[in-house]
């Protein structure tokens, strides 16, 4: 008997034990980090100061707080108008193949999106496939330079994301009972009635689980713009990256992820009133 | 005409997805190093990878690590997810919380927290700083993985179990590790991947003298070092593909 | 509490302050088959789980074989259950499904083998010791699992609705085997179950639950025959209930008003004069007659057939009687009666042979 429970505390202790260790300490230490002095030797000096979290409203990093927000905004938009046909129709599919098609989005799912976005390089150069294709078909006289633009980096966060965007809301059309919308038309709607009223509420815990799963990263993943956008394009990511690596400023980089931090949360608590209000109980899997 | 519309949207969306990864592996044959025209075939690019003790070292590393990774985050999201499913224990539902919110976490605020710790607790960067940040990264994915299993099964098969006798350390050895089986090794599959391709993370967490694959293909990108590049990501992307396909494989089994 | 296999004496149980056992209390006998019988939600699986161990009693003791099994855990009493569902463990083969819980005591292998094909020469299952549980039929998979169970011995086996997901046919295939079954090993059984037809062919005693509590106990003849209360009677069977008057009462029989008529029945519970009471008659012991056919009718009442019910071995009829009263009556094809050929409006006389009525007293 005593052996049973010692097999389940041990199980339990130890889950709460790592992820106390190495999930909620840290979280817990960027938070305090935030609220420290910069110091260039020690990285950071016990004082207390509000100092970090003030600098964050001087104009030139709210510049990229709001270039951030509002390319990641973009992102999200156009990851949603992109994916959610696609996963509907995907999800609506009556064919042999669907397992298959399946199966081909989740490749791009689970392929590293350093590798993918260094592959969309070679199309957006200058002496790229993009370019060389148009100006062949003359559509264009000389090449667009897109590569090292602001542009560059939206393609490269667009199909990095897209299959983050596509499967939650996969997932969750998939399980959208039909004869509901079956119901509706009996009753005298019509598709755009039945769009409004019917699909887009029901499907509404996906698009939000795939808002987050796009508007986050789009915000933080430092490489893309790195890589695409070369020095000109500077996201919250970069941001930080910047503060820890470069500059040595900890704490005006924990400040900085505080950010993103309380964005997530933001996000997260709009996930839950959705969830709350929908049909579904569990969350987790739902993602 | 609505038919035709969708076909052409899917078929317009996975070209999207695949053309570039197909000019990549295209270009990764092409004898030249810089040029867009087609030279003829070659593998001179992949010998070059073969050669490269460089490579073959960071290679290693990453093989390590993400061996270990996936092997210890699936020992442990296991044991946690079944944990959550069987009993009810104080903070149980923050527990789950928990999982949710480090899936959806942004990677780079768990890489900053993860180097003020190391920092703080005087840990040098390196394998082990890097170990321990990809179990816990790995761990809610293993959880989510084999609790939707979890909850598919009929739950009066561990009340069984217990009535004819069973401790439960020997429920979970012969009953719940076999039935979950599928789910484990796809737990573990998917830990494996994602460690191994964690740009972000890692990025922050691991030392000058342990470098990893997915590190070196960033410095490589930023150097903007081609030939060999186009070869190391087709086989990086093959290694993928290979392992997605065992992962379906696997989870297609789960309808026994 | 001395020779039963099982008592329960006191024993409450709630769940989120509803109250869903109170004041439980009976005794087993070694060997026993005891159906706990009532509707969803009267308590009969929380009791079982409180026997078997997967549920712990707020208040109460629990002995089994003379111990208090406070604080034992399932795998610690001697006690095995069929599961509703019946659990197999899908990755195992019946033979090792069934060699599971031998195989947890850490039995010797030679030991298992011969007990195993003991269990599956029992279920009659021995051909199909390699197949997997999906390849199995409902009926078989219930075998498997009732053979996991048996094999460990218990001194008590626990069947939690066992035939429920079974259909007609292989039901009843299933009770008459279960009950020799029972009778071949020589084990206590208690089975639950809603189906009174069920706990009333199986069973050497039956416990009528209704709303966690105990309503009555007695052998089948006894619960149908000689309901305790109404819940009881209505419960079990059809019943058609008449409010009576007592008019007055001698020291063994009291004269009573029925639908208008006056009746003289034996008074067997000492009812007292004015006392609100229930008359009892079961569908069968009414006497349907058409008026051509009856002289007499002094101790009969008068009513129309409003429905007609072709049942295959009986015929059931709805009566109305004048009083607006719907009784219920079934009615047997047999020699003394080949007319059984009513229609819906006729006109009927309705009586019972006295002594066959059950009365009640009012229990508000």
């Amino acid at each position: 008997m005593k052996a049973d429970q010692l097999f389940k505390w041990v199980n339990i202790a130890s889950i709460w034990l790592w992820l106390s260790l190495f999930a909620l300490l840290p979280n817990l230490l960027v938070l305090f980090t935030s609220f420290l002095e910069n110091d260039p030797v020690k990285l950071m000096r016990w004082k207390f100061t509000l100092s970090n979290y003030l600098a964050l409203l001087d104009p030139l990093y709210f510049k990229v707080f709001w270039h951030s927000f509002c390319i990641a905004a973009l992102c999200t938009v156009i990851c949603l108008c992109l994916g959610y046909p696609f996963a509907y129709l995907l999800a609506r599919l009556k064919s042999h193949y669907k397992n298959l098609l399946l199966f081909l989005v989740i490749i791009p799912f689970w392929t590293s999106s350093l590798i993918r976005t260094y592959a969309i390089i070679s199309i957006l150069k200058a002496k790229g496939l993009l370019n060389t294709v148009l100006l062949s078909l003359g559509l264009i006289h000389q090449p667009l330079a897109i590569l090292y633009t602001s542009t560059a980096v939206m393609i490269g966060l667009v199909y990095s994301l897209l299959p983050f965007m596509i499967l939650p809301l996969y997932a969750n059309i998939e399980k959208l009972d039909i004869r509901l919308i079956d119901a509706a038309r009996d009753l005298g709607a019509n598709t755009t009635v039945i769009f409004a009223r019917v699909i887009l509420p029901l499907t509404l815990p996906g698009i939000v689980g795939g808002i987050i799963l796009v508007f986050l990263p789009a915000m933080s993943m430092f490489y893309i713009p790195d890589i695409l956008g070369g020095a000109k394009s500077l996201l919250v990511g970069n941001l930080v990256q910047n503060e820890f690596l470069a500059a040595h400023n900890w704490p005006l980089g924990s400040a900085v992820s505080m950010v993103l931090t309380f964005s997530m949360g933001l996000l997260l608590l709009i996930y839950w009133r959705i969830n709350k209000t929908g049909q579904n109980n569990e969350s987790i899997s739902k993602l | 005409m609505n038919r035709l519309v969708s076909f052409s949207y899917l078929t317009a969306i996975y070209c999207f997805f695949y053309l570039p990864i197909i000019i990549l592996v295209i270009y990764s044959f092409n004898n030249s190093s810089y040029s867009l025209l087609w030279h003829g075939f070659t593998l001179d690019w992949y010998k070059q990878l073969g050669d490269d003790v460089d490579l073959a070292t960071v290679a290693l590393h990453s093989l390590e690590v993400s061996v270990l990774a996936a092997t210890l985050a699936t020992l442990i999201g296991t044991l946690a997810a079944t944990c959550l499913y069987r009993h009810t224990f104080f903070g149980k539902n923050l527990l789950h919380g928990l999982m949710f919110v480090l899936i959806v976490s942004p990677d780079i605020v768990m890489g900053v927290s993860l180097l003020i710790l190391f920092f703080l607790i005087n840990m040098q960067l390196g394998f082990w700083s890097l170990l321990f940040s990809h179990i816990t990264f790995c761990i809610p994915f293993v959880v989510v993985t084999v609790f939707s299993r979890l909850t598919g099964l009929d739950k009066n098969i561990f009340e069984a179990a217990r009535d004819l006798g069973a401790s439960e350390f020997m429920s979970f050895r012969r009953v719940l590790v076999p039935m979950l089986w599928p789910a484990i090794v796809a737990g573990w599959l998917l830990s494996f991947t994602l460690s191994l391709d964690d740009v972000i993370i890692s990025f922050f967490v691991t030392g000058p003298d342990f470098q990893i694959l997915p590190l070196y293909i960033y410095s490589l990108v930023r150097l903007g070092l081609k030939p060999e590049l186009n070869a190391l990501c087709s086989v990086m992307f093959a290694i993928t593909l290979f392992i997605v396909v065992i992962f379906q494989f696997v989870l297609r089994k789960k309808e026994v | 509490m001395s020779g039963s296999v099982l008592a329960l004496s006191g024993v409450y149980k709630s769940f989120h302050d509803q109250t869903v056992l109170e004041n439980i209390h009976f005794e087993v006998k070694q060997g026993e088959f005891l159906t706990l019988l009532g509707p969803s939600g009267c308590g009969k699986t929380t009791l079982l789980r409180l026997i078997s161990g997967f549920e712990v009693p707020d208040a109460g003791t629990i002995y089994i074989n003379g111990v208090d099994v406070k604080g034992l855990s399932p795998q610690q009493r001697h006690v095995n259950t069929v599961f509703q569902s019946y659990a197999l463990f899908p990755h195992l083969n019946v033979f090792d499904n069934i060699a599971f819980g031998l195989r947890c005591k850490g039995l010797d292998k030679a030991v298992i083998r011969q007990q195993v094909e003991d269990a599956l020469n029992m279920v009659k299952l021995a051909p199909l010791s390699q197949r997997k549980p999906y390849q199995l039929s409902g009926g078989q998979q219930q075998r498997v699992a009732i053979a996991r169970a048996v094999v460990n011995q218990p001194s008590i086996l626990l069947l939690d609705e066992p035939l429920s997901s079974l259909d007609y046919r292989l039901r009843k295939t299933m009770q008459i085997e279960l009950k020799q079954l029972q009778i071949q090993l020589g084990i206590t059984f208690i089975l639950v179950t809603h189906d009174q037809e069920e706990a009333l062919s199986m069973s050497d005693r039956v416990v009528v639950m209704h709303d966690g509590r105990i309503e009555q106990i007695g052998t089948p003849r006894e619960v149908y025959e000689e309901p305790s209360s109404l819940r009881v009677a209505r419960f079990i069977g059809e019943v058609n209930i008449f409010e009576t008057q007592v008019i007055s009462v001698d020291e063994h029989v009291f004269h009573v008003m029925i639908e208008g008529k006056a009746f003289t029945l034996k008074n067997r519970r000492h009812f007292t004069a004015d006392q609100k009471i229930y008359t009892l008659v079961r569908p069968e012991d009414l006497a349907v007659w058409s008026p051509s056919e009856v002289t007499d009718t002094t101790q009969m009442f008068p009513g129309v057939v409003e429905q007609v019910n072709y049942k295959g071995c009986t015929v059931d009829l709805m009566i109305r009687l004048e009083s607006q009263t719907l009784l219920a009556a079934a009615q047997f094809f047999n020699e003394d009666d080949e007319k059984l050929d009513f229609h819906s409006g006729e006109s009927v006389w309705v009586h019972w042979i006295p002594g066959w009525e059950v009365i009640l007293p009012d229990e508000s």
